[in-house]
């Protein structure tokens, strides 16, 4: 391989025109990680606020107009700023190398759809600073709240419209490179599950990031071109808002949280040195995922109205998704089962997806029940499940892929001894954090609200304190990498022992051109 | 990459690019779907909101409501009973309407007594709003609408299909003269 970069001609190129211009998908992939992660400390930073103005009772530090805004901006960068780039990131890097191609099919649209995202990012920080303050209606932007808002409003409809083409253009540039690039005799089903698992999470982003394109843009121009999409007195509907938002939404989480699948996927097979248990039965499973996820869509909004008949179709076809799912849970579980287990950072990350996403999964199944969910809605039970499909789900995979690749990407071991004491803090912090919402939930503490009643002071300063403990671990996941850039014992090429797969072939760190001709796949 | 790989990927990037343009599209189309639902469903469209429905309505049965007036001949009233019986579903909210004509040429007060035939009926016949409840004074020579809101009883026994809502309009006694 080492050859072949030679024969090439030339490696990476110098200065800030290699990042600028960079058409390497290994480049724009490490550009994609660094974004999230600058994103997820920002909304981080947001998250600490949210947890300071909670500790107490009554009104401490912020106003409740600016306690709104930091809601609706940490749920938003989270999402498509953090979680979405950080998956993206994954893909340019792992899904040419797993697959065996030379790069992205379209390399050029790979740059621009990476360099658009920083110009979302800034109207979104930029949306902060106006007069009115950022949106500060929720992630969900539900009107009439969202039609009556100042020009942060209109900032933030354009940067989800650059987020979205950005997330368009990354999946039609995924789908291509899966389906016409794979290295001769890599089937279909000898795809490693995390290509399998983009590959849907690509189709499911094309069908429903215009979607949201579309609902934002009719809220941009019931604002300012005197539509009335939603505005009731024009003959609109808000209800008709939040259908449109969530058959966008719920596929949303599954773009989240199928990659997620994907990087456990491929994780757990290699620290318990067995074959990934049911693989066709996983790739089934996350294909009805994805199918499902267009059709359960109003159990996000139990509450507005619907017929009897309505709401238990949506129940009952909710429920359902805890069948593939419960295949897939199963199936990481038959993986370890009788494997000889060996316990490295990536791997406590996907053990600990494994339970804490499993707890998610059940709380999602409690509030699929419409009876209950009219009870919890907007409470802190939803909170805490979200979170715990979302930050001990989504981002605990992505922590365990940083891990496993880490010494692939950079060419050094990282800090086994940091890396394992930042798994322990975040999972014990994390469990400190946001367990105890579920019975601020229960309890009837409603969400995005400042203040509270004095009952309810006690599990809100155990969350409090689990907060600030889960936002200082994650300094650690920072220095980590960064030691690792810096320099560590050489990583081979095969960085892992019990590793399968056309990645561990080329050097650690790979040549910036690999596959240049392709590898034979047996 | 060779020319073919290239062009198969630029085929497939046009074929990707429609389905995402025509989701956008989609995103449009369920504004006029949504209606079209709601249309067909009945949902979120006014009297007919299926959450909105009352549930104590006996739609199985139908009472016949016969409205009478009398008025002694020594009163210079006239009162009008509306002219057709009404057909009422018991739990049902109903509503009528009695005239009144004052045809001295002097203030009268009047008080009105409803009685019921089968006499029984009065036990379910509720109203909710009737000239009966007050005094009604009269100027001269006015004439007036007096609306009566009721509703008969779920539980009124299945046997009385019909019944008769008679008023008699008095001079108040208690007037000045």
């Amino acid at each position: 391989m080492e050859a072949h970069a030679m024969e090439h001609g030339h490696g990476a190129p110098k200065g800030i025109t290699r990042w600028l211009t960079t058409t390497n998908h290994k480049d724009i992939g490490t550009m994609y990680l660094w974004f999230a992660g600058a994103m997820f400390l920002f909304a981080g930073l947001m998250a600490m606020g949210i947890r300071a103005e909670l500790f107490q009772p009554g009104m401490q530090i912020m106003s409740p107009e600016f306690f709104n805004q930091l809601t609706t901006l940490h749920g938003l960068i989270m999402v498509f700023g953090a979680i979405m780039p950080a998956m993206a990131g994954f893909a340019n890097w792992q899904i040419p190398l797993m697959i065996g191609a030379p790069d992205m099919a379209f390399p050029r649209m790979n740059n621009w759809s990476f360099w658009i995202l920083p110009a979302a990012a800034i109207l979104l920080v930029l949306s902060m600073f106006v007069p009115g303050g950022a949106v500060a209606t929720g992630w969900t932007l539900y009107p009439p709240l969202y039609i009556q808002g100042g020009i942060s409003y209109d900032l933030t409809i354009f940067a989800v419209h650059i987020l979205g083409a950005s997330s368009i253009m990354a999946s039609l540039n995924i789908i291509t490179t899966i389906l016409n690039m794979r290295a001769p005799g890599m089937t279909m089903m000898k795809m490693p599950l995390f290509v399998w698992t983009w590959l849907i999470t690509a189709f499911l982003l094309i069908a429903v990031m215009p979607v949201l394109a579309g609902a934002v843009t009719m809220l941009l121009t019931d604002r300012n071109f005197g539509t009335h999409f939603f505005d009731a007195a024009g003959g609109g509907d808000p209800v008709l808002f939040q259908h449109v938002f969530w058959f966008f939404g719920h596929p949303e989480v599954y773009i989240l949280i199928l990659p997620a699948f994907g990087l456990v996927s491929t994780v757990i097979p290699t620290f318990a040195r067995k074959p990934l248990f049911g693989y066709s039965s996983m790739v089934y499973a996350t294909a009805s995922i994805a199918i499902l996820s267009f059709l359960v869509w109003a159990h996000h909004m139990f509450t507005v109205g619907m017929p009897t008949a309505g709401q238990l179709y949506f129940m009952y076809a909710t429920m359902l998704i805890a069948v593939p799912t419960g295949v897939k849970v199963f199936n990481w579980v038959a993986t370890m089962w009788k494997g000889s287990l060996t316990f490295e950072t990536p791997m406590l990350f996907a053990i600990g997806f494994v339970s804490m996403f499993t707890i998610g999964g059940f709380t999602g199944l409690v509030l699929a029940m419409a009876p209950i969910d009219i009870q919890m809605q907007d409470t802190y039970y939803v909170v805490a499940h979200f979170h715990y499909v979302l930050v001990s789900g989504a981002l605990f995979a992505i922590y365990a892929g940083v891990y496993y690749w880490l010494p692939k990407w950079t060419g050094h071991m990282y800090n086994e001894t940091l890396g394992k004491w930042h798994f322990w803090l975040s999972m014990i912090s994390f469990n400190v954090l946001f367990f105890p919402q579920h019975f601020l939930g229960m309890a009837g503490m409603p969400r995005r609200i400042p203040d509270y009643a004095l009952q309810f002071t006690e599990f809100n300063q155990i969350s409090s304190i689990g907060g600030f403990m889960f936002g200082a671990s994650q300094i650690l996941m920072l220095i980590v990498i960064v030691q690792a850039i810096r320099g560590g014992k050489k990583a081979e090429a095969k960085v892992w022992e019990g590793a399968q797969g056309l990645e561990w072939t080329v050097a650690s760190p790979p040549p910036y051109h690999t596959f240049e001709t392709a590898p034979e796949v047996k | 990459m060779t020319v073919a790989a290239n062009r198969a990927n630029q085929v497939l990037l046009r074929r990707l690019l429609l389905v995402s343009v025509a989701m956008f599209g989609f995103g449009y189309a369920m504004v006029p779907l949504y209606n079209v639902l709601c249309d067909l469903t009945g949902l979120n469209r006014g009297e007919v909101q299926a959450l909105a429905k009352n549930t104590q309505v006996d739609y199985s049965r139908v009472v016949n409501v016969q409205m009478l007036a009398n008025v002694p001949a020594s009163v210079p009233v006239r009162l009008i009973a509306p002219s057709k019986p009404m057909n009422v579903h018991p739990g049902e909210l109903a509503q009528t309407e009695y005239e009144v004509e004052n045809l001295s040429d002097h203030v009268l007060a009047t008080q009105s007594i409803p009685s019921y035939s089968p006499q029984l009926a009065a036990k379910y016949f509720k109203k909710i709003e009737c000239f009966c409840f007050r005094e009604q004074v009269l100027q001269p020579h006015e004439k007036r609408k007096l609306p009566v809101l009721f509703v008969l009883d779920k539980d009124a026994p299945k046997d009385l299909t019909w019944l008769s809502l008679s008023y008699t309009l008095f001079e108040s006694p208690k007037a000045a003269r």
